[in-house]
């Protein structure tokens, strides 16, 4: 029996649109927009001012704060503004502007190194924090805290998630098929940062490719600290708790982190970054994604300077095929949808998706018949119809009761609803709702 | 800078194209077919004018309302010819077409609409229309025909006169009873093709079934014969798995089932009425909101289970 959660949903996955096509190479773009919070935490401080000129690889935004990760300018040239500009997650927050110099010259402060027996942990973290890592599978969290585990932690399992179980994305596969070396020595750096013995690579069964590519290095290594998971195909295996629940059968408590079972999981593209940075002295600036969906003309995978607008990368690769409807930064099931294609590629963005009028048919809303389905599908065995319920009556004690903080907006309720009621909205709202009152209650104190 | 008229809305951007509401009511009414035809070969063409009837009643009924009410008119989804189909298989062969009517008015209207439509109902709209055609007219009600002939259903016969029926008339149905109870065969037909579809709790029927199966086993009665007669399979395939009035959870699924069971056991073998099935589900319906209260499953990674808080 292969290896799984409980529940989830099996949607049309759509890989095959851009599988197995190599990473293309983004040209350089004539201006980039770089916000300065690309990651969960505390926004960065400009270190620049309009005016100045930058070269690429250039830090140009930091944070004294721990929770943060500095931003580095992705191509050379002038810093023509520093201003608000709506991020792809719709907020509208401060941004950066860089346009192109004539060359693209290159500066960074980190140092590559070569012998991986002379980084300590500490150096590795700290190679991590200075070169703007932050998780690349979507939940954009600083890769340094990540791997500092407070001292009453202990660790024993480091899992590299290669799931990949959003429909359409295909930038993971790629990466396991065409660089299975340096996400193999990335992932090691990781687990020495850590200091866990036990390596996991998860793999969900639709990416034989990548399997046989990862296995062939490990094979070749000899690596005997590293095993290959497979897992089955099945909506959402990549969720950092139903992965953990899958291979470890450990249940990532209310409120915590995986750290407090033992176990740290990184994506493989945050491997890859690492890598990079440690032996390649190359900081976060650029970010390999898959362009897809039925809007787009060829769908690809390919690297992208951070900060490029998405219309100069869909036009790089042929344009749209039809006229777009919805655009999706991230997969379908739990990608953000543009207002327009001005919204640059950033640090956690995994793919583009290009939906035409065909497919987002505008569906009337019934009343919910209790049907369950929700409820049936759900990977943290929430009760979606409840929640929803008490969230239109604003019964939020009830909400909180019910555990909507647990909910992981993964959409396989939404998904499976035959009334087309967007749960997933419902529970945005009710969560933010319910932090607001919380933090009304602690200032009242 | 909206040039390309560009949709906004939340994630998931996907939905599952396969299921709807109306999909799912018009697939239980496919499912019914099978009964429906029974019906027709057991007691005649007054059958499916009964049938007919109710269903005209329902949808009739619910369109005025709605009309009235200045609603959408939401016929197309199916669930007012699912209720009208289903009262109309809870009815004796006999039953007046003026009566049928009044049912299904009743049906829609007490059981449905006033408590704003599909969705929002705590009981099954089919089964308050029969329980008011049961109070209001309990000598129609209860007065079956077969082959012309008045006569008493296996369960009437068995409480009063202590005559069993044989098994094999009880599975085809060709014996007293209202239209669509008597062939647990078709029933089970439509049954099995929902289960496979994935559009019936299949927890609600079992626990149901094997409680009424087990008690009266243990009560010293023929468990194959309460199975089969009377409206068990009917009600605790089509009924008592009603979505909008049974409960969302694994657990109270089986805790209704079982429940019920436990009410049609009760009724038949201590109550006055021959048989429980009606009564049993519609008690059960009120009992959802605390059964969905009380069976929450344990969220991944819920220490402490603080229920019902």
């Amino acid at each position: 029996m292969k290896l799984t959660f409980k529940q989830g949903i099996h949607p049309p996955y759509k890989k095959e649109l851009s599988r197995m096509q190599p990473f293309k190479k983004a040209n350089r773009p004539e201006k980039v927009i770089i916000p300065l919070q690309q990651h969960i935490g505390a926004p960065c401080e400009p270190l620049v001012e309009k005016g100045d000129l930058v070269k690429c690889g250039q830090k140009i935004a930091d944070s004294d704060s721990f929770i943060s990760a500095p931003i580095h300018a992705s191509i050379s040239g002038e810093i023509t503004d520093i201003k608000d500009h709506v991020l792809p997650t719709g907020e509208k927050k401060p941004a950066i502007f860089i346009k192109a110099g004539e060359e693209n010259s290159w500066q960074s402060d980190l140092k590559n190194y070569q012998d991986f027996d002379e980084l300590s942990a500490e150096k590795i973290k700290e190679i991590v924090k200075e070169a703007g890592i932050t998780g690349m599978g979507g939940a954009m969290f600083p890769t340094h805290v990540k791997l500092s585990v407070p001292e009453d932690k202990k660790l024993d399992y480091f899992i590299l998630n290669g799931a990949e179980c959003e429909p359409y994305l295909t930038v993971d596969e790629q990466m396991m098929i065409q660089y299975p070396e340096e996400i193999i020595s990335g992932m090691k750096l990781m687990m020495k940062a850590v200091n866990v013995e036990n390596g996991i690579i998860a793999i969900e069964d639709n990416k034989p490719d990548a399997e046989a590519a990862l296995d062939k290095i490990l094979k070749g290594n000899n690596e005997s600290s590293i095993k290959i998971k497979i897992l089955e195909t099945k909506y959402p295996q990549g969720g950092e708790k139903m992965l953990i629940k899958a291979i470890l059968n450990r249940e990532v408590p209310f409120r915590g982190l995986p750290l407090d079972v033992g176990v740290v999981v990184n994506n493989v593209l945050t491997a890859r970054a690492v890598y990079q940075a440690v032996y390649h002295g190359k900081p976060l600036i650029e970010r390999p994604l898959t362009i897809t969906g039925s809007g787009i003309k060829n769908p690809c995978n390919i690297i992208a300077p951070i900060g490029t607008p998405v219309q100069d990368l869909i036009d790089l690769v042929g344009g749209f095929k039809k006229k777009p409807a919805k655009v999706i930064f991230g997969g379908p099931m739990m990608g953000n949808s543009q207002q327009d294609l001005l919204s640059p590629i950033i640090k956690g963005t995994s793919g583009v998706l290009v939906l035409t009028d065909d497919q987002v048919r505008e569906e009337k809303t019934l009343p919910c018949i209790n049907c369950a389905r929700c409820v049936d599908s759900c990977p943290m065995y929430l009760m979606p119809t409840q929640l929803m319920k008490f969230i239109k009556e604003d019964m939020y004690d009830l909400a909180e009761d019910y555990m909507l903080e647990n909910c992981i907006e993964c959409g396989c309720c939404a998904y499976v609803c035959p009334s087309k009621i967007s749960l997933v909205h419902y529970f945005k709202i009710g969560k933010a709702e319910l932090q607001a009152r919380k933090r009304d209650q602690i200032e009242s104190k | 800078m909206n040039q390309n008229n560009l949709l906004v809305s939340s994630s998931p951007h996907i939905k599952d194209e396969q299921t709807s509401v109306q999909k799912i009511m018009w697939t239980v009414v496919l499912a019914l077919t099978p009964a429906i035809i029974a019906s027709v070969v057991i007691f005649g063409m007054q059958a499916l004018a009964l049938i007919f009837f109710c269903v005209l009643g329902t949808v009739i009924t619910e369109y005025l309302f709605q009309k009235a009410r200045n609603r959408a008119i939401t016929l197309q989804d199916g669930s007012a010819v699912l209720t009208g189909v289903l009262l109309a298989l809870t009815l004796p062969p006999g039953f007046p077409y003026w009566g049928a009517l009044l049912g299904s008015v009743v049906a829609i209207c007490l059981g449905k609409q006033v408590f704003g439509g599909l969705g929002y109902n705590p009981f099954n709209p089919a089964l308050v229309g029969r329980a008011f055609l049961l109070a209001a007219y309990p000598v129609t009600m209860t007065t079956w025909h077969l082959d012309g002939v008045t006569t008493a259903t296996p369960l009437n016969l068995m409480k009063m006169e202590n005559i069993t029926t044989e098994y094999s008339s009880l599975f085809l149905g060709n014996i007293a009873g209202s239209l669509g109870e008597t062939s647990a065969l078709a029933l089970m037909l439509g049954a099995i093709f929902l289960i496979y579809k994935g559009y019936l709790n299949w927890r609600i029927p079992a626990g149901m079934i094997a409680t009424v199966f087990l008690l009266t086993f243990v009560l010293g009665q023929d468990p194959i014969f309460h199975l089969l007669a009377g409206s068990l399979i009917l009600g605790a395939f089509y009924m008592a798995t009603d979505m909008v009035t049974s409960p969302v959870t694994k657990k109270g699924r089986w805790y209704f089932g079982i429940g019920a069971g436990l009410i049609v056991v009760i009724i038949r073998i201590w109550g006055g009425y021959p048989e429980g099935v009606m009564y049993a589900i519609l008690l059960m319906n009120t009992g959802v909101p605390l059964l969905n209260r009380y069976t929450r499953p344990r969220s991944l990674g819920e220490v402490s289970k603080k229920y019902g808080k």
